[in-house]
């Protein structure tokens, strides 16, 4: 079993990660590398599969390093991976600051920024020196949707690995058999994912996920007026935050008990005033987390609906692609009698709007109402 | 022990708690000589003019009375029998005492011990701001050991009650005023009972005739205090002027453009969801969430808005949002649009 194994239609990026780890003459082995790719391409998979078989002493050593870099523990490997909205500049100075030291065990030192993408400009500026000239065994793998979304010093810095949307029939068959998924399921998982090997992973498995998949759907296609509208965001929010605090809400408790532990204090005892801090720090970044988190479910109803919109418009200009939403070809139907295209595409474009404007901090409910009130429709034009 | 009941009873202060007392529960004005005097509520400025009344009376009725302080969160073992003990002359003695609502453990058992033998000639004004601490304490009071009085100064939150505190104000000192003049006064100090009272004064001295409009315009003309949701009323109204007058007294005198869109988004966003609903406003506020006035109010507000007006309404709301938030360069600018459109009813 090799490293590059789990990884599902990178062939090419493959190649070249395989060659500079082997490390022959030609290889073109450099010290930074950057990987693009859109969302669920596995990026950061294959960064850490890159690390694997950069760390690994040789092919008997692959299996007990794979399982090191995959429980975050080797000790040549630093990783900066963030659960919030941005990475801070602190955590990125420390990370530079550990960059210094040379390998314990392996032939290479690795740095993996998971989210680079998420750095503020200023945060940037701390890794140009340390990418440029990095100590003699160190490498740096960043990885990020896309190359625009790093400053220019930094990209003229790394060399990039561009990743390409897997295919449908590739991330249905890579999730059937690591899954042991029914094959048709998986399809469908994918199709509606659109590729996203996470999010099709997670609506192939988890019955809840797809419910709240369709319920989305059928919510939006349900607007008539502007009351609907402003109903149905109330709705999706609230799905969005169950999704989000389903995640989270375990995790805050675990991780209050654990430092409660760590600071010899007994559950339900008295916290201590001295003590008090350190406590408010965890809720303050398990907050940031749930910001994220819930950032994060909005996107995805709103990649959803844009899957929806377009399979709309695409029925409307008799476009004779497959749609994505397959399963729902009925209610496509009548949603294409009901609206001209030029309203579809202003639905298309509300929806993008609506993304930007949570990017910017708008509240999440005002961003959604505006854009579920261009998605009313009333009778058929047609 | 406790007097006869007096016949005005405060209706404004009698807090939950202080239901089915078997002592004597005055207002602020009717605060008289007693062994125990227990002052509770939250407004603080109402106490300290009432234990100052009770102070000036005990002073009238004797100069040589002695007055001594005590905090109840920092009191120390044995303070109280120190300060009530019976002294060479036998002059009358007013122990008044602060944040009860903090008191020590040795306070609460001393006063209570207190209480089933006052002294003679001791006038104990305790000073309790609201909260759980103290109870056993409060409940003894109020079950009439010691023979107490209670003085409820609970916050005047109606506009009604400021109308008469003011009114009160006037009528003390034997001035006319007029009742516009009142209301135009009470509107420019809505937020804060001291600030209203301290205005109440200053007319008070420096008017020698009839307290009318004109002078109350001429101390204190343009001063609107204003806030968030007066702006949104008036905006959701119509009525753009006003809105927009309210828009900028409320951000001169601190308002921020986040809060100020929050709160035309929170209206809106109830207009939105009861437009097209029927039902009665009851059964309408369980299924959204909301009170029935706030129905009620949402619904006499719907009038005149078409639903194409909402949506583009909601829509510059968003946009409104984003500008405010850095996406704009004069958040000022896109309020005084977003109040334009609003006010036009989103047409």
């Amino acid at each position: 079993m090799s490293v590059w194994d789990e990884l599902t239609g990178q062939a090419e990026a493959i190649a070249v990660f395989e060659a500079a780890a082997a490390g022959t003459i030609d290889s073109s082995m450099t010290h930074s590398w950057l990987v693009t790719g859109p969302p669920g391409s596995g990026r950061s998979n294959l960064a850490y599969a890159f690390a694997t078989a950069l760390l690994s002493k040789g092919p008997d050593d692959d299996e007990a390093t794979a399982r090191q870099v995959a429980a975050r523990t080797h000790p040549d490997l630093g990783v900066l991976s963030t659960e919030r909205v941005i990475i801070s500049i602190d955590e990125v100075r420390h990370l530079v600051t550990s960059s210094q030291f040379s390998p314990s065990v392996g032939r290479y030192r690795v740095m993996v920024i998971e989210d680079a993408d998420r750095m503020s400009e200023r945060t940037s500026n701390v890794l140009l020196k340390a990418l440029e000239e990095p100590p003699p065994r160190t490498v740096w793998i960043l990885c990020a949707p896309s190359e625009a979304d790093l400053i220019p010093t930094i990209r003229s810095r790394v060399r990039s690995v561009r990743l390409r949307v897997p295919g449908i029939d590739e991330v249905a068959e890579l999730i059937s058999r690591r899954d042991g998924v029914d094959l048709a399921i998986a399809t469908r998982a994918a199709r509606e994912a659109q590729s996203h090997i996470g999010m099709a992973h997670r609506l192939a498995t988890n019955e809840d996920a797809r419910a709240r998949r369709e319920q989305t759907l059928a919510i939006a296609l349900g607007i008539r007026s502007v009351g609907d509208a402003v109903r149905a965001a109330a709705t999706l929010l609230q799905i969005a935050g169950d999704d989000a605090k389903a995640i989270t809400e375990e995790r805050d408790a675990e991780e209050r008990a654990s430092t409660l532990r760590s600071l010899g204090i007994e559950p339900g005892g008295t916290i201590p005033p001295a003590l008090r801090g350190q406590l408010k720090n965890l809720e303050e970044d398990q907050k940031r987390r749930a910001t994220r988190s819930l950032r994060d479910g909005l996107d995805r109803i709103m990649v959803d609906l844009l899957s929806l919109y377009r399979d709309v418009l695409l029925l409307q200009l008799g476009a004779g692609i497959e749609p994505i939403n397959l399963s729902i070809t009925p209610e496509l139907e009548r949603a294409r009698d009901q609206a001209t295209p030029a309203q579809t595409l202003a639905t298309l474009d509300a929806i993008a709007t609506a993304r930007r404007r949570i990017d910017g901090n708008v509240s999440p409910a005002l961003a959604l109402e505006a854009m579920l009130i261009s998605a009313a429709r009333k009778d058929p034009v047609r | 022990m406790a007097a006869a009941r007096p016949a005005a009873r405060s209706t404004s202060g009698a807090s939950g708690s202080a239901r089915g007392a078997a002592i004597p529960q005055l207002s602020w004005r009717e605060i008289r000589p007693a062994p125990i005097v227990l002052v509770s509520g939250t407004e603080g400025f109402l106490a300290d003019r009432a234990i100052r009344r009770l102070r000036e009376t005990l002073k009238a009725e004797d100069p040589s009375l002695e007055v001594s302080d005590l905090e109840a969160d920092a009191y120390a073992p044995g303070e109280l029998m120190t300060l009530a003990s019976p002294s060479l002359f036998a002059e009358p003695r007013l122990i008044r005492v602060s944040n009860v609502e903090k008191c020590t453990d040795a306070f609460l058992a001393e006063t209570i011990a207190y209480l089933d033998q006052p002294a003679d000639d001791t006038y104990v004004v305790l000073r309790h701001a609201g909260g759980v601490r103290g109870k056993k304490l409060l409940d003894a009071i109020r079950s009439g050991t010691g023979g107490g009085i209670e003085v409820v100064c609970g916050e005047l939150k109606k506009d009604t009650e400021k109308l008469d505190f003011a009114a009160a104000e006037f009528a003390d000192r034997g001035r006319r005023v007029t009742a516009s003049a009142l209301r135009a006064l009470v509107s420019a100090f809505a937020d804060d009972l001291a600030e209203l009272a301290s205005a109440c004064q200053q007319l008070l001295a420096d008017s020698s005739e009839e307290i009318t409009d004109a002078t109350v315009e001429k101390y204190y003309s343009g001063r609107v205090e204003t806030n968030a949701f007066k702006v949104a009323d008036a905006a959701i109204a119509g009525r753009s002027g006003e809105a927009l007058v309210l828009l900028r007294h409320a951000l001169s005198s601190g308002a921020d453009p986040v809060p100020m869109v929050a709160a035309f988004a929170s209206k809106l966003r109830t207009m939105a969801k009861l437009s097209g609903a029927r039902g009665g406003s009851g059964q309408l506020a369980q299924q959204f969430g909301l009170a029935p006035w706030q129905v009620e109010r949402a619904q006499r507000d719907l009038r005149g808005w078409s639903d194409e007006g909402l949506g583009r309404s909601i829509e510059l709301l968003a946009e409104t949002d984003a500008q405010v938030k850095g996406a704009g360069r004069d958040p000022v600018f896109a309020l005084e649009r977003m109040i334009a459109v609003i006010s036009r009813r989103g047409e």
